[in-house]
């Protein structure tokens, strides 16, 4: 059988039933597929090769390709996705690219500003900032221990590059993920549309959507991280304010109806007031996100303590690698303290 | 009896739930009853035609077990919940006719709500709470302070106005919630079940309040409750609700006295007929009361008292005063025969037969 015209291959009936012998070609022409060992074999030998049932290959793509030279194989696939990306990319960027400059210039002025401003400045601020949010003098004390021990290894303009990012990053996740999570509390078919959409973000390994990015956007361009950073991170804000929403006591909005509140100050009044210590965890954790995902993101020239990190692996500098690795947990434990007590304020003042 | 203004009427109210109520109406008007369309066409029967006037400046009672539809029926009354059927008037005007903006208005300014769970705002301080219909209207703290903290020292929260409702206990903030309703200045207050979540020594104080309130503001006021003592205690008119129907209205003692219903007559076995049965319920009526008495009693005095005041003694008459004129005569033997349910009325079989 296998001997005047090639080999048949295992799904030649399956064509030969539809009646597609036509549109396929030559059935089992093997001029250009690959000849297995077992056929090399069977050729020399001048024997037929039995395929057992047991060794029937799934009809993938590339089987099938085998039976039908007209059927696309799975390569072809991936190289059609591919094309069909790059003839939409044009367009896509004529919209996109507008829409996103606002988060390059962002970008570049808060990395502009943190390091600019000098050190004995910015630490105080920072210090500042921490007092005015949680109101808690060890947690002050353990931002000035923090920032003073990376500035003294020298790893302070890295430390301020990150934080730079975090902060546009996580404010950007806030500004759309909140308006987002309100929506999708309000109508049950926003929530239904959404919660897939969340779902691929947060399974979505953060490497995958890296790839489209650098076809779309220049590796110079800030905004190409930025994107990055936002996409991963903005989930746990998106579902945390939709959740907080929804769980405000249905009395309570049962009386601000009662006595006549339209939606706008149910909503300012009522709703988002209620839904803070949920909002608040889910900026916390898109906080904390966006800090995982700034290292990654030094893969597309993202500054900061994840360049150092690279560059531990890259150049197998293992000093610089772990240095740099206590940096980003320093780093994470100050920032998730600070969110957290502000949490716990937001707590006490409301807890019943 | 000058006063009989009709604040709010409700004509033949229907309310069904699920997901075709319109077909399941037109069963419930031909006579299903609910279990019947709960079984075949999987609708829950809220309401079924009710018709009930409620008077101005007085309290109304809608009493009921749960299920029984009473809660419902409230939210119907400022549209929290939309009717199947029926008509909602409210001084001359039907609500169901109202748009978003009217409604808003009628919830604003004359129909304020106190709540079971007492629905405070959490994040906001006792005197927020108690401004929370002029805040609405767009008042500032500084503006709306004076009215909301008068009317909390008149419920007995004096010097709490800057607490958090947690800070208070379940008794306090039902205060709050009161005057919540109170600040609204409307005068219709709708209470669903206001004192239900209290324990009974605070239910009673705040009954107390409620009362001594409506003998000085006389709002118009619609209470629900499935307590059939606090009912009699609070109520100028009774309904009773089951299954989502009228069983019967009317007032409190006339109810006590003549049960339309087996129903009721169950209810009503329960309680404690001397302290809320009224000497003008029992009294013999005449105009002129001949002959020696044991002394005067007010019309509006229950049983209880004038057992304390006879000692007990069944030999005893009484002239039964009112307003410091005679008005009838109270035989002692009379007084402890309506005690006993059974033989209460003077033509128990007419009762009977009403319903």
């Amino acid at each position: 059988m296998c001997l005047n015209e090639g080999c048949m291959a295992t799904y030649d009936f399956l064509f030969d039933w539809m009646g597609l012998r036509n549109w396929c070609g030559d059935s089992g022409d093997d001029g250009g597929g690959m000849t297995s060992m077992s056929q090399l074999l069977a050729e020399t030998s001048g024997e037929d090769v039995d395929i057992s049932p047991w060794e029937t290959p799934f009809p993938s793509m590339d089987a099938l390709h085998e039976a039908c030279p007209s059927f696309p194989q799975s390569r072809e696939l991936t190289s059609g996705l591919e094309e069909g990306f790059l003839s939409i990319k044009d367009s896509l960027k004529v919209v996109v690219d507008p829409l996103t400059q606002p988060l390059s210039w962002a970008l570049n002025e808060a990395l502009w500003i943190m390091q600019t401003v000098p050190w004995f400045i910015m630490i105080p601020l920072l210090m500042l900032i921490a007092w005015s949010v949680a109101r808690s003098l060890k947690l002050v004390g353990l931002v000035a221990i923090c920032f003073g021990f990376l500035g003294f290894v020298d790893y302070y303009v890295y430390t301020m590059q990150t934080l730079a990012i975090i902060f546009v990053c996580a404010l950007t996740c806030v500004l759309l993920g909140v308006p987002i999570g309100i929506a999708m509390s309000r109508s049950d078919r926003v929530q239904r549309t959404m919660i897939p959409v969340l779902d691929m973000l947060q399974t979505l390994p953060p490497f995958v959507y890296l790839i489209p990015l650098i076809f779309l956007f220049s590796v110079t361009e800030p905004k190409l991280y930025g994107i990055a950073i936002i996409l991963y991170a903005i989930v746990p804000v998106v579902r945390l304010t939709d959740l907080g929403i929804r769980l405000v006591d249905p009395d309570v909005t049962e009386a601000a109806d009662a006595f006549g509140m339209t939606k706008r100050q149910k909503l300012f009044n009522v709703q988002i007031p209620l839904a803070l210590p949920n909002i608040m965890a889910g900026v916390n954790q898109t906080i904390m996100m966006s800090l995982a995902m700034v290292v990654i993101a030094s893969l597309v020239s993202a500054p900061g303590l994840g360049v150092l990190v690279l560059r531990g692996i890259r150049s197998l500098e293992l000093g610089v690698g772990l240095l740099s690795g206590l940096g980003i947990v320093l780093l994470a434990i100050i920032l998730d303290r600070v969110t957290k007590a502000a949490l716990a304020r937001i707590n006490i003042s409301q807890s019943r | 009896m000058d006063d009989k203004k009709i604040k709010i009427s409700i004509r033949n109210l229907y309310k069904v739930f699920g997901d075709n109520p319109e077909v399941a109406l037109q069963q419930v008007k031909e006579g299903m009853s609910k279990s019947e369309l709960l079984e075949k066409h999987n609708h829950v029967l809220g309401l079924n035609d009710i018709n009930v006037d409620v008077l101005a400046g007085k309290t109304t009672v809608i009493m009921g077990l749960s299920g029984s539809g009473k809660s419902t029926l409230i939210r119907h009354l400022n549209r929290l919940i939309e009717p199947t059927a029926g008509e909602v008037w409210v001084e001359g005007e039907n609500i169901l006719e109202f748009n978003e903006a009217q409604l808003r208005q009628l919830r604003q300014h004359r129909m304020s709500m106190v709540f079971q769970k007492f629905a405070l705002l959490p994040h906001r301080t006792v005197l927020q709470n108690a401004g929370l219909a002029p805040s609405i209207d767009g008042q500032s703290e500084r503006k709306y302070a004076d009215e909301a903290r008068r009317w909390l020292d008149r419920v007995g929260l004096q010097g709490q106005s800057d607490q958090y409702p947690h800070q208070l206990s379940g008794g306090m903030q039902q205060r709050v919630g009161i005057a919540r309703a109170l600040t609204s200045n409307s005068d219709i207050m709708l209470m669903d079940e206001a004192f239900s979540a209290l324990d009974p020594l605070i239910r009673t104080d705040m009954q107390n309040l409620l009362n001594a309130l409506q003998t000085e503001l006389r709002k118009t006021v619609v209470f629900i409750t499935h307590d059939l003592d606090e009912a009699l205690k609070l109520a100028d008119h009774l309904v009773i609700l089951k299954d989502g129907f009228v069983v019967q209205q009317g007032e409190p003692q006339h109810i006590l006295l003549n049960p339309a219903d087996p129903y009721i007559e169950d209810f009503v076995s329960d309680i404690n007929r001397a302290r809320v049965l009224r000497v003008r319920s029992v009294m013999k009526k005449t105009p002129d009361a001949p002959g020696e008495r044991a002394g005067e009693i007010d019309h509006d005095d229950t049983l209880e008292s004038v057992i304390a005041l006879s000692e007990g003694d069944t030999a005893l008459s009484y002239r039964v005063m009112k307003d410091g004129a005679p008005v009838g005569v109270l035989d002692m033997r009379k007084l402890v025969r309506a005690l006993v349910p059974s033989q209460q009325s003077d033509d128990p079989e007419s009762a009977r037969l009403g319903g």
